[in-house]
């Protein structure tokens, strides 16, 4: 099944098509070895990556890049741990220097306690790389009119969270995101933060989200790899069921099995 | 003269960027560079005359989510 999902119904940012629709983050794991077995595992074809500052002795990051390359991945690098425009747009100019990619997840972050996305400074930021040549994927909350000023800022891709990051309570309010998804039906989005469990991946690819990110919810997994696995089934699952056009729900049970020629009734 | 790497006051002969890296022994490692908050491109690291004071960011590839 996964073949033919992979081959017939790919994702596409900005003019990319890829057959995956699980996106992995790269931090936290036991060791780089359970790194590797979980990004195979999931199916991903892209990790998010990030910089940090390297010891001209220690060159702890040199290893690291090395892994991801052996793992034949395309890397979206962030900006995490940005608080102001100037920092955010300074790094990710940087990053497109080391990662030789104009992908940029762009994050700017408001209050350090619940991460929340500093939304005023996120499409500022956005605004200038776009006018720099970068392809933009911006780390956003569900805010309908937020959505709507990346998108005039020029982001082809919007990613709202589902929850907080890290937090894995799953999407927080499934109205706000179906209204986004209504409001943007041709631009790509992707849940992004807050998945802790497969079945919120799934809900999320049933509201008709193109794809989901996620990190922790692999990562601190008691068996990461497995726990990778479960992940790219139930997207796949649901990206299927959406497509697949579900049943509404309803208050009062209506029978499936037909009434007529019941026994004992005439 | 002084300048401040990642955080840490060091002391450089300079003049440039470039040599300055060399100096810390970033010579062969892959590495993104900024001089107080604006980032400086590889190509422009050799031109890049530093000044006392100057605060410099190096850094590389790192997991990310």
């Amino acid at each position: 099944m996964h073949d033919s999902l992979s081959s017939g119904d790919p994702v596409s940012f900005y003019g990319t098509e890829l057959g995956s629709r699980l996106l992995i983050g790269t931090a936290q794991y036991p060791s780089p070895a359970i790194l590797a077995e979980a990004v195979r595992a999931s199916g991903a074809e892209i990790v998010t990556v990030s910089l940090r500052r390297e010891s001209g002795r220690e060159r702890a990051g040199q290893d690291f890049w090395r892994l991801i390359r052996e793992l034949g991945v395309k890397v979206l690098p962030n900006t995490a741990g940005c608080h102001s425009v100037k920092e955010a747009v300074a790094t990710a100019e940087m990053a497109r220097e080391v990662f030789a990619t104009p992908w940029i997840k762009l994050e700017v972050i408001g209050d350090a306690d619940t991460l929340h996305p500093d939304v005023f400074a996120l499409v500022e930021a956005a605004r200038t790389l776009v006018a720099a040549g970068f392809q933009v994927f911006p780390y956003t909350t569900d805010d309908l009119s937020v959505a709507d000023r990346l998108v005039e800022a020029g982001c082809e891709v919007l990613m709202p969270w589902g929850a907080p990051i890290g937090t894995g309570r799953g999407l927080m309010n499934p109205y706000a995101l179906r209204s986004l998804r209504a409001r943007h039906p041709d631009i790509p989005l992707v849940v992004d933060a807050g998945i802790g469990l497969p079945s919120h991946a799934a809900a999320a690819m049933e509201l008709g989200y193109d794809a989901v990110l996620l990190n922790t919810a692999v990562a601190k997994a008691g068996d990461p790899a497995r726990m990778a696995g479960a992940f790219r089934h139930a997207v796949e699952a649901g990206r299927l069921a959406f497509l697949a056009d579900p049943i509404d729900a309803r208050d009062m049970a209506a029978p499936s099995t037909p009434v007529l020629g019941t026994a004992f009734r005439d | 003269m002084k300048i401040i790497v990642n955080g840490e006051a060091r002391e450089v002969a300079g003049p440039d960027l470039a040599a300055a890296l060399d100096e810390l022994g970033y010579g062969d490692v892959v590495v993104a560079t900024a001089i107080n908050e604006a980032f400086v491109p590889v190509t422009a690291r050799p031109a890049h005359r530093l000044a006392d004071g100057d605060v410099v960011e190096v850094l590389a590839p790192m997991q990310g989510g």
